[in-house]
């Protein structure tokens, strides 16, 4: 059953050296920069959780968020689509000069392998990247007179969500097109925690409304008026 | 030399080709401009992969809801009737084949439909985006383009030499001199600029250009 922590550091207590982090968010929207931050001061005061590897569908912009966790050189390694920004210079920098690895995976299919890790579904068939290099050496069948490329599933040790409404039996709503990822984020890792703007109690949330259902969150920490990434990068944000 | 059409005026030949009660995915950068273009009375819902279906037109700076953009992270709007939903949904709706129509960039397009727009190869950093969805879910591919590179070399090849996004997907290329459609692994010329002769455009192709059938002006505004 989900749980409500008193804290950003307390909620994000269980990440450790080496974890496969799935991170929610498109660009800014749905990016959980409170709960990133609270982990770079804690990589920065103690070291630790370093060598992570971050499942996102981009690559970090600016220096806020998942481009400060790379900037602290607490990445790994990079799993996403779209590795390119307005300012993608975190990444890219360290990509050329060889210092974090990438998984490059087409945007539907990483969609589809974090949806099957959650669903217990560890392989399926898609056209996407068929006669493409990002098939090589993957299995490939034909199906119906077409060819299609085995994808396995995705999972990860922790997600980090961020909800607009969350009651404390953990369902969730998210904000316009913040939720992108998160749902199928919070099915796929074996602890989800969300930052969420409002806790509720049980009820107040319409059972015909809840996006996330709360048996795939784990741990919820309340933050009023979260900051935005976009909005930071266009205030200036260092 | 023909004066070729502005990015704009390639946009806008596109989107007259947008087809009514259709649903439609621009890709990030140029091929957003079509939006601008569709012609009058035409019902077209564009669908964006980070998960909405019918978005409409960025909203006057200084109003963005940046929790409210499209693929390529701009600001946008919403329509009356429009939804949200997550990346599963949404490539559901691309690979599922309930998308019209998608428009991509391109590097490289050859004659068989094969569409190279994700990677120049070694030394830079590969994006692919929804592209390689995309490509196998839409039941028309169109690519806008400048007919040649920069350097004023063919896009338009027998076979793409650099890393492919799809094979054999491409179904239509607008570029900046002619209109071109794949048909049975050749391009098949629907439209060419009045002012530039059939040779002309040829020795901008690599590829041969069938025009057995009657090949149309491209007539486009000023814009």
């Amino acid at each position: 059953m989900a749980r409500i922590y008193p804290s950003l550091e307390s909620a994000l207590d269980c990440i450790e050296d080496g974890m496969a982090v799935m991170i929610g968010g498109f660009g800014g929207a749905g990016a959980p920069i409170e709960l990133i931050h609270a982990l770079v001061d804690r990589f920065k005061a103690t070291g630790s959780p370093g060598n992570l590897t971050v499942i996102n569908n981009n690559a970090g912009n600016g220096a806020v968020g998942i481009a400060a966790m790379i900037y602290a050189g607490m990445v790994a390694k990079m799993v996403c689509s779209f590795p390119r920004s307005s300012d993608p210079k975190a990444f890219t920098d360290r990509y050329l000069a060889g210092e974090i690895g990438l998984e490059l995976v087409p945007q539907g299919t990483l969609a589809e392998r974090i949806r099957a890790g959650g669903a217990g579904i560890p392989a399926f068939y898609t056209p996407s990247s068929f006669g493409t290099e990002i098939a090589e050496g993957k299995p490939q069948a034909e199906f119906d007179g077409r060819m299609y490329v085995q994808e396995r599933w995705l999972k990860a040790d922790v997600a980090l969500i961020k909800a607009e409404t969350a009651d404390r039996k953990g369902n969730l709503t998210y904000r316009k097109a913040a939720r992108n990822f998160s749902p199928l984020m919070a099915m796929a890792a074996k602890i989800t925690v969300v930052q969420a703007s409002r806790i509720v109690e049980p009820g107040e949330i319409d059972p015909e409304i809840v996006v996330t259902p709360g048996i795939f969150v784990n741990r919820i920490v309340e933050v009023a008026n979260p900051a935005q990434e976009e909005a930071l990068l266009r205030g200036g944000a260092k | 030399m023909a004066k070729k059409l502005s990015n704009a005026q390639i946009a806008w030949r596109a989107a007259q080709d947008l087809p009514d009660d259709s649903y439609v995915n621009l890709g990030i950068g140029f091929p957003e401009m079509i939006a601008k273009f569709k012609p009058e009375g035409r019902e077209v819902v564009y669908h964006t992969e980070n998960g909405i279906l019918d978005f409409g037109e960025a909203p006057p700076a200084g109003d963005e809801d940046w929790d409210l953009i499209n693929a390529g992270k701009k600001a946008v709007t919403l329509n009356p009737g429009a939804s949200f939903f997550h990346h599963a949904d949404s490539f559901a709706m691309v690979r599922g084949g309930h998308l019209d129509v998608a428009v991509l960039g391109a590097y490289e397009v050859a004659e068989n439909g094969d569409l190279a727009n994700w990677s120049t190869g070694p030394g830079s950093v590969p994006a692919v985006g929804g592209a390689m969805d995309l490509v196998h879910g839409a039941r028309q591919i169109w690519v806008v383009t400048d007919h040649t590179t920069k350097d004023g070399k063919p896009k338009l090849l027998k076979k793409c030499r650099l890393p492919l996004t799809g094979v054999g997907c491409v179904t239509t290329v607008y570029t900046s001199l002619a209109v071109i459609d794949i048909r049975g692994g050749r391009f098949v010329l629907r439209e060419k600029l009045a002012s530039m002769s059939l040779d002309e455009l040829q020795a901008l192709t690599e590829a041969t250009l069938v025009a057995d059938g009657t090949v149309k002006d491209l007539i486009v505004p000023e814009i």
